[in-house]
């Protein structure tokens, strides 16, 4: 029998808990992770990783389908949707390889089986099926340190519940067996709106219903509406300020009834529904409550270090609560075990984690919109700048979008940065190095942003809010 | 190549130093070994030796600058066979305009200077040289490679405000965020005086947002102390909540004269204040009778053999007793003889006993190590030569750096009681009052004994209250029968 006690046991092996896990290994301690369906989490199975190579095809079919736009042919284009999906399960399927070969390689134990936590600091694992070669199986285990890495799932709506068939959550609609010619997505989040977009490209006619005023309610009102008007350009129906009161199956059809904010309803047939309404955290069946520790509103409450109420027992990621990112889940990870070690840390500044949207415009965020900004009675600066003044946008038949910063008056702090357009996921990080720095505007304007590259546009924003941009 | 000579560190944790004195000028020949200059650290001065040898070819940090960064390059030397014209171009900084460098004098014209100055700005070059010989007595031009300087007679003012590199009035770096930098700035406090949270403690936006506005001080009277100060001036934290000027004030103008504080006394505000602040103390007093141990350091005083120059080999005080006595009592309660860090506490094997000694205007506390093996004579005569050492600042800094407790002794002042504060890494400090023949009752009766007061501060972080009051009790033990000290 093997050494059953550990420094550090992980729940859940997820983008949060794999990462903690292996830091963990990296900082010395004895750890272990135990997962029952995959590891690399929804992130790299069934969220993050296969929506985007899903995005990637759809992207490509696009440009073939633009492909004179760009001086060349391509007739009869068309799509295998089995080898689409395909592909993105192929794509998930190696990366969560990886991540077994990553903890084999820091010396994480990968515990295969369903956890309850104890008493005592005991983790007890009930087996799993389907356990990855070299796992340990289910047993009581003991750990110095436990930190519960569960992750969330789809919220369902009441009386909206979806059935797997006809209304699904994102795991059918990473499968689809065929392209529905129809589609409801509720939710206009990052989730709906992907999905929309993806299916929007491939042919599907699709309508988003999103309860509040904008879409991607999270994102700043004017970046939203920039991506609403290319999305509504494209094809795609939006409908806010408006809810789904009912959903009627019958035979292969849906017939949603939607209401706007007056109580005006109107009802819409549709092949699918794809419910994108959240995700709640999974803090079920784990033992808190025998411990006692202590959740609100379905999430495990901790402070800045990831520490419960209880000792010994931790919560990263999903589970404690918004935003709901992997890479919000990864960084609380490694604060927590960092802390757990011993060293100097700090709490996750939650204003500092961006967030990205991979529909087509792409949305990307870092901090504090023009709203929350002004909110939170900051006298503030805003540059604009838009993708049609950049060279390397015009070039890459990419004229639309436009990329927003916002700065303290007072201090040149930048208080957030927003952007819609091509690639902008991959720009946001300057933004975000730059507030993790402490940058104000003057560091910002004295960079040399390498031309030609979108990256000007960066420039050109920061330069905009204080009056000097050049190219517009 | 031309040799650089480096500030060196006359101690492991020295950055910085003052650069005291040259004692070789440009173009004299050295040789390896000669004392070259005088750098003064915080506590003591020291000479510095060449390593290699040649003829000084150029100083390039002046004789009185303050806070000189450790390898940092103060002269260059040229080896045998070079000539002036091989500091042409060499690192440093320091490549002058033509025409200037072939009478590498120590003074040239000012007017010269200047021309020369303006000549190479123009030729976006470095101007360092030029404007170290404009008379400026500076050494920013040694960072001025950007040129950054031009222009101006005063160079490191020119550079601190146009140069993206902050420091604080004593010419440190200072790491903060630009947006750390930019609130300090409106918040009117003074980095050099914030504790940075971040990455190797850089200062960053929360450090700034919780400086206390007590501690921290206005940026323009830090200007001001910078520009009237001697070499050695940085900026201390004045009086909380007042500003230099603002305590000036309330004294008539003319009725007192500023003394800028030296290396010692920033010293001393700095470390005392921080620990007044930060370590948690109690005092534990007791009364020592010390008949036993006068009538003992008379027999032993007396009966010193004749050592060198005809003078007794030995001279014991009283207060080579307590030191003796003290180190001692730290074996016998070793859990008492330990340091405070943050993840630990350092159990020491030795008792090294420091002793605080008055020096004009000053103090040093030389340490002697491992007391506990050392016989009474040789403390004494230790003592002695640190003691002198310490009045003439030579003492090295290993001499009054650890150590695990002190003694400090106003009984020849006629102090009866007194507290003292305790100097980290030290756990403990003995305050040594006056001994004089007090009234006490023994066996029920008054009788007259000589009797001395000893007050031990503790830091609680190290030890509690019962093992304070142990350690004490051993102390007075060996004080009252100082025959075990002998054993």
């Amino acid at each position: 029998m093997a050494d059953t006690s550990y420094d550090v046991i992980v729940i859940g092996a997820g983008p949060g808990g794999y990462v903690t896990a292996i830091r963990a290994a990296q900082l010395g301690l004895k750890t272990a992770v135990v997962e029952n369906k995959h590891l690399g989490g929804i992130c790299l199975n069934w969220g993050c990783i296969p929506t985007k190579a899903l995005l990637r095809s759809s992207e490509v079919y696009h440009y073939f389908k633009h492909a004179e736009k760009y001086g060349l042919k391509a007739d009869n284009v068309s799509f295998d949707t089995s080898a689409i999906v395909k592909r993105s399960r192929g794509v998930s399927g190696q990366l969560s390889q990886g991540v077994g070969f990553l903890l084999k390689k820091n010396k994480v134990d990968v515990i295969w089986g369903k956890a309850t936590l104890k008493k005592g600091g005991k983790v007890s694992v009930e087996a799993a099926e389907n356990a990855p070669k070299g796992a340990l199986g289910g047993g009581e285990y003991q750990a110095k340190h436990t930190i519960v890495a569960t992750g969330a799932r789809p919220r369902a709506l009441p009386g909206l519940e979806p059935d797997g068939k006809d209304i699904w959550t994102y795991f059918e609609a990473m499968v689809p067996e065929k392209m529905p010619k129809s589609m409801l997505v509720m939710g206009s989040g990052a989730i709906g709106i992907e999905f929309a977009s993806f299916y929007q490209t491939m042919g599907v006619d699709v309508t988003v219903v999103e309860i509040l005023p904008q879409i991607l309610p999270v994102e700043d009102e004017e970046i939203a509406s920039v991506a609403r008007k290319q999305l509504e350009k494209q094809g795609l129906k939006i409908m806010t300020g408006a809810k789904v009161a009912k959903l009627d199956r019958k035979g292969g059809s849906v017939t949603a009834t939607i209401e706007d904010d007056e109580g005006k309803a109107q009802t819409l047939e549709v092949e699918k529904v794809i419910s994108a309404v959240g995700v709640v955290g999974n803090i079920e069946g784990l033992g808190l409550e025998d411990l006692g520790v202590k959740t609100e509103r379905g999430i495990i409450s901790v402070d800045g270090y990831g520490r419960t109420n209880v000792e010994g027992v931790y919560a990263i990621g999903d589970v404690a609560g918004p935003p709901m990112l992997a890479h919000k889940a990864e960084h609380e990870g490694v604060v927590c075990v960092e802390t757990i070690a011993g060293q100097h840390t700090h709490p996750l500044d939650k204003l500092k984690i961006p967030g990205c949207t991979y529909c087509h415009p792409q949305v990307a965020s870092v901090g504090l919109t023009e709203k929350k900004a002004k909110e939170a009675g900051r006298e503030i600066k805003v540059g604009r700048f838009p993708f049609i003044g950049n060279g390397k946008a015009i070039a890459l038949g990419e004229p639309d979008g436009l990329v927003k910063t916002i700065f303290d008056a007072k201090t040149g702090e930048l208080l957030g940065a927003h952007m819609v357009g091509a690639e902008v996921t991959e720009l946001i990080q300057g933004f975000v190095v730059a507030m993790n720095c402490e940058t104000t505007e003057e560091e910002l304007m004295h960079a040399v942003f390498p031309h030609p590259t979108l990256s000007e546009m960066m420039h050109e924003s920061v330069l905009n809010a204080y009056g000097r941009a050049i190219h517009i | 190549m031309p040799i650089d000579i480096l500030m060196p560190a006359l101690s492991p944790t020295m950055e910085k130093g003052n650069l005291a004195k040259w004692l070789v000028k440009e173009g004299d020949q050295i040789s390896a070994g000669d004392v070259i200059a005088e750098i003064e650290t915080d506590k003591a001065t020291m000479e510095v030796e060449a390593v290699d040898e040649g003829t000084l070819g150029k100083i390039l940090v002046p004789e009185g600058t303050a806070d000189v960064a450790v390898n940092e390059v103060i002269a260059k030397l040229l080896a045998e066979g070079e000539d002036e014209s091989a500091l042409q171009g060499d690192g440093g900084g320091s490549k002058p305009a033509e025409g200037d460098v072939k009478t590498p004098k120590a003074e040239a014209e000012p007017k010269k200077a200047a021309q020369a100055e303006a000549a190479s700005a123009e030729e976006g070059k470095s101007t360092a040289k030029a404007g170290e010989k404009a008379g400026s007595p500076q050494r920013e031009g040694l960072h001025s490679g950007n040129g950054k300087s031009a222009g101006g007679g005063a160079p490191r003012e020119a550079t601190a405000k146009a140069g993206p590199v902050a420091k604080d009035g004593s010419g440190q770096r200072v790491f903060a965020s630009p947006l750390a930098r930019r609130i300090a700035k409106e918040k009117g406090v003074d980095l050099s005086g914030v504790e940075g949270s971040g990455p190797h403690g850089r200062i960053l936006k929360r450090d700034v947002e919780a400086a206390k506005p007590g501690a921290a001080k206005p940026v323009e009277a830090a200007a001001g102390q910078k520009a009237a100060a001697a070499p050695a001036a940085g900026p201390m934290p004045a009086a909380p909540s007042m500003s230099d000027d603002q305590i000036k004030a309330m004294f008539p103008k003319g009725s007192f004269e500023e003394k800028p504080h030296d290396g010692m006394r920033r010293t001393i505000a700095r470390r005392l204040t921080a620990v007044t602040q930060e370590v948690p103390v109690f005092y534990l007093t007791v009364d020592c009778r010390l008949d036993a141990l006068l009538k003992l350091r008379k027999d032993l005083n007396d009966s010193a053999p004749v050592g060198e120059g005809d003078k007794p080999a030995y001279k014991l005080s009283v207060n080579d007793f307590m030191i003796k006595a003290m180190a001692l009592a730290l074996m016998a309660k070793p859990m008492a003889n330990a340091s405070w860090t943050g993840g630990a506490r350092l159990m020491h094997k030795g008792a090294d006993v420091g002793v605080a000694v008055a020096v004009p205007d000053g103090l040093f506390t030389p340490i002697i190590r491992d007391a506990q093996t050392k016989t009474l004579s040789v403390i004494s005569n230790e003592m002695r030569d640190l003691a002198k050492r310490a009045r003439d600042k030579k003492l090295k800094p290993e001499e009054y750096q650890g150590g695990v407790t002190a003694i400090s002794n106003l009984g020849m002042y006629g102090i009866k009681h007194f507290t003292a504060i305790i100097n980290p890494p030290h756990a403990s400090i003995l305050a040594i009052g006056a001994s004089e023949q007090r009234p006490v009752v023994k066996d029920g009766a008054v009788a007259v004994e000589t009797t001395m007061t000893a007050t031990l501060a503790c830091d609680h972080r190290v030890m509690d209250g019962a093992l304070g009051a142990e350690l004490l009790g051993a102390f007075k033990d060996y004080v009252e029968k100082p025959m075990s000290m002998l054993v």
